[in-house]
């Protein structure tokens, strides 16, 4: 079952002690030998936390932008005109109705007498509407959708639906640049996709190598060991650890980078929102983002040492 | 224990490091190896622990066949055998202890045990006392020690030294042969490559000479033979 150094006969708790140890023990000395070579240490890190900052940096701004859109998306109204005689009581039924709509956060019922007070109010066609016999204005229901992001294609649904209840002769959706400003994130977020793709194979590369050379600088230690009977797993091991610290401590350092550029973007940050009236704070990572920061960074770190491992550990045999 | 049918190796020189060598010996046997400086004693013993393979022949060891041996199931022969070699490869950046210790940590064992058993081997080499130094402190012979300690510091079954005392003064020379007497003693299966024929011959073991590659005489000691004989 387990061919290992671990004798078969042992039971298998002992075993899993002795991998457990093994494996705690090889973490430990694979931190502690990054931290005796200090300089070359930072090198790799700083590389690598550079490259996890940038992807991870865009994409936080592709997020606060895409809040802030959200808000704009938020602020868009339908506006329902409903057929010239449907009676108040429909008109307010039908609002109450549109309330308890899922994708509907509010109604705002505007009777038609309420319509004609403000047209006369606002437009300055007061003296002309004295004219004629009957109220010329529908009543309006404006219902605010309740989205959450970017959905437009919902908005759209939303509308159409809405197009088609009996009591409604026009539907209209007062906010068509929204889609527009989405379309636009779409191929920028596609655009922060690639280079976060790019960045994450320069990422591989880079631990790949450093591995490959700490693997070439411990050649004589590998024949030794070799010498002595460790399976491959058992010499993998530091090497794949010293990997995955490369990694979780370059991410460690562009979490710490993103957070400085934050710093650095708040003030004026908040100046521009004060300008655009919005209440919009800006976004941090996250404990989400952290985390994701944090792991992505390990499990490139892993990946890269993994390759440089697989392709040079076998080459080295006690002569 | 160690058995070598017809085993031949060659190099893709076209030099024959060993030629049709077939060879037996005992569990618990010791054995010293001679020959003149190439005759193959060196390529004998690297066949015995798979660091080399043969090119023709076959090689058991403990009954298992290993002539074919997966690269997979190596480890777990080397494990079985104790390793001396003239150059001592010790690991420099790690202290005595660290490096006696090694087979056991390889071995997954807790530790307590690893530290008594590193300890108990060097007791035997008489070196407990410079258990923290680093190799490079210490002299030939007690690096020499030092390296034979971890390779019984797990008690395989056979041990195989190849010019062990090659560096050391005579009087040294007779105190390592004397502690691969010791451990024969308790029932290890000892081969012992050596130049020094006067240095063996005070040892009362069958020696087996070997002369390009081939195997001259397999010279069992008197007593062998009549014990052999009344058998």
């Amino acid at each position: 079952m387990v061919r290992g150094a671990i004798l078969s006969r042992t039971p298998l708790t002992v075993r899993l002690h002795a991998h457990g140890r093994d494996h705690a023990r090889t973490l430990i000395s694979s931190l502690g030998r990054l931290y005796r070579a200090p300089v070359s240490s930072t090198m790799t890190t700083a590389v690598i936390g550079i490259a996890l900052a940038l992807p991870g940096g865009l994409y936080l701004l592709l997020a606060n932008l895409q809040a802030v859109a959200g808000g704009w998306q938020s602020s868009a109204r339908i506006s329902l005109f409903l057929e010239l005689d449907t009676p108040p009581q429909s008109v307010k039924a039908l609002g109450s109705r549109l309330r308890r709509h899922e994708d509907v956060t509010d109604v705002q019922i505007i009777s038609a007498k309420q319509a004609l007070h403000e047209f006369r109010a606002n437009s300055g066609f007061g003296g002309a509407l004295n004219a004629l016999p009957e109220n010329p204005l529908p009543p309006v229901l404006v219902v605010s959708p309740a989205l959450s992001s970017s959905q437009t294609k919902q908005t759209s649904a939303l509308v159409a639906e809405l197009k088609e209840l009996p009591e409604v002769d026009l539907a209209q959706l007062d906010m068509q640049w929204l889609e527009r400003v989405h379309a636009m994130m779409d191929i920028a977020r596609r655009g922060v996709t690639v280079i976060a793709l790019l960045l994450g194979l320069a990422v591989l590369l880079i631990v790949g190598n450093t591995i490959r050379l700490d693997i070439q600088n411990r050649r004589e230690e590998i024949e030794v060991v070799k010498l002595i009977g460790a399976t491959d797993a058992f010499i993998r091991r530091p090497f794949l650890y010293g990997g995955m610290w490369y990694g979780l401590l370059g991410g460690l350092l562009a979490w710490l980078l993103i957070g400085a550029a934050m710093l650095l973007m708040a003030g004026p940050a908040q100046h521009l929102a004060l300008l655009y009236d919005s209440k919009h704070q800006l976004l941090g990572p996250g404990f989400k983002g952290t985390f994701l920061i944090l792991s992505i960074g390990a499990a490139l770190g892993l990946a890269g040492s993994w390759l440089a491992v697989r392709r040079h550990l076998s080459a080295i045999e006690p002569r | 224990m160690i058995r070598f049918k017809d085993v031949s190796k060659r190099y893709p020189t076209g030099y024959d490091a060993v030629n049709r060598l077939s060879l037996e010996l005992e569990r618990g046997e010791m054995a010293f190896l001679t020959g003149h400086s190439g005759a193959g004693k060196s390529t004998l013993l690297k066949l015995i622990a798979a660091i080399e393979r043969p090119t023709r022949g076959q090689i058991l060891i403990d009954g298992h066949n290993v002539t074919n041996l997966s690269r997979r199931r190596i480890p777990s022969l080397r494990r079985k055998i104790g390793l001396v070699f003239q150059n001592y490869q010790l690991l420099h950046d790690r202290s005595v202890f660290d490096n006696v210790a090694l087979p056991l940590v390889i071995a997954g064992l807790p530790p307590q045990e690893i530290g008594k058993r590193t300890r108990a081997a060097l007791h035997k080499v008489g070196l407990l006392k410079r258990e923290k130094a680093l190799p490079i402190t210490l002299s030939g012979g007690e690096q020499q020690r030092v390296s034979i300690a971890r390779a019984v510091v797990n008690r395989p079954p056979i041990l195989l030294a190849d010019e062990p005392t090659g560096n050391l003064d005579p009087e040294l020379s007779e105190e390592i042969m004397h502690l691969f007497e010791q451990f024969h003693q308790v029932g290890v299966t000892v081969l012992v490559a050596s130049h020094a024929l006067n240095l063996i011959s005070r040892f009362n073991k069958r020696i087996i000479r070997l002369e390009h590659g081939k195997l001259i005489e397999s010279n069992i000691t008197k007593r062998r033979r009549a014990e052999r004989r009344a058998r």
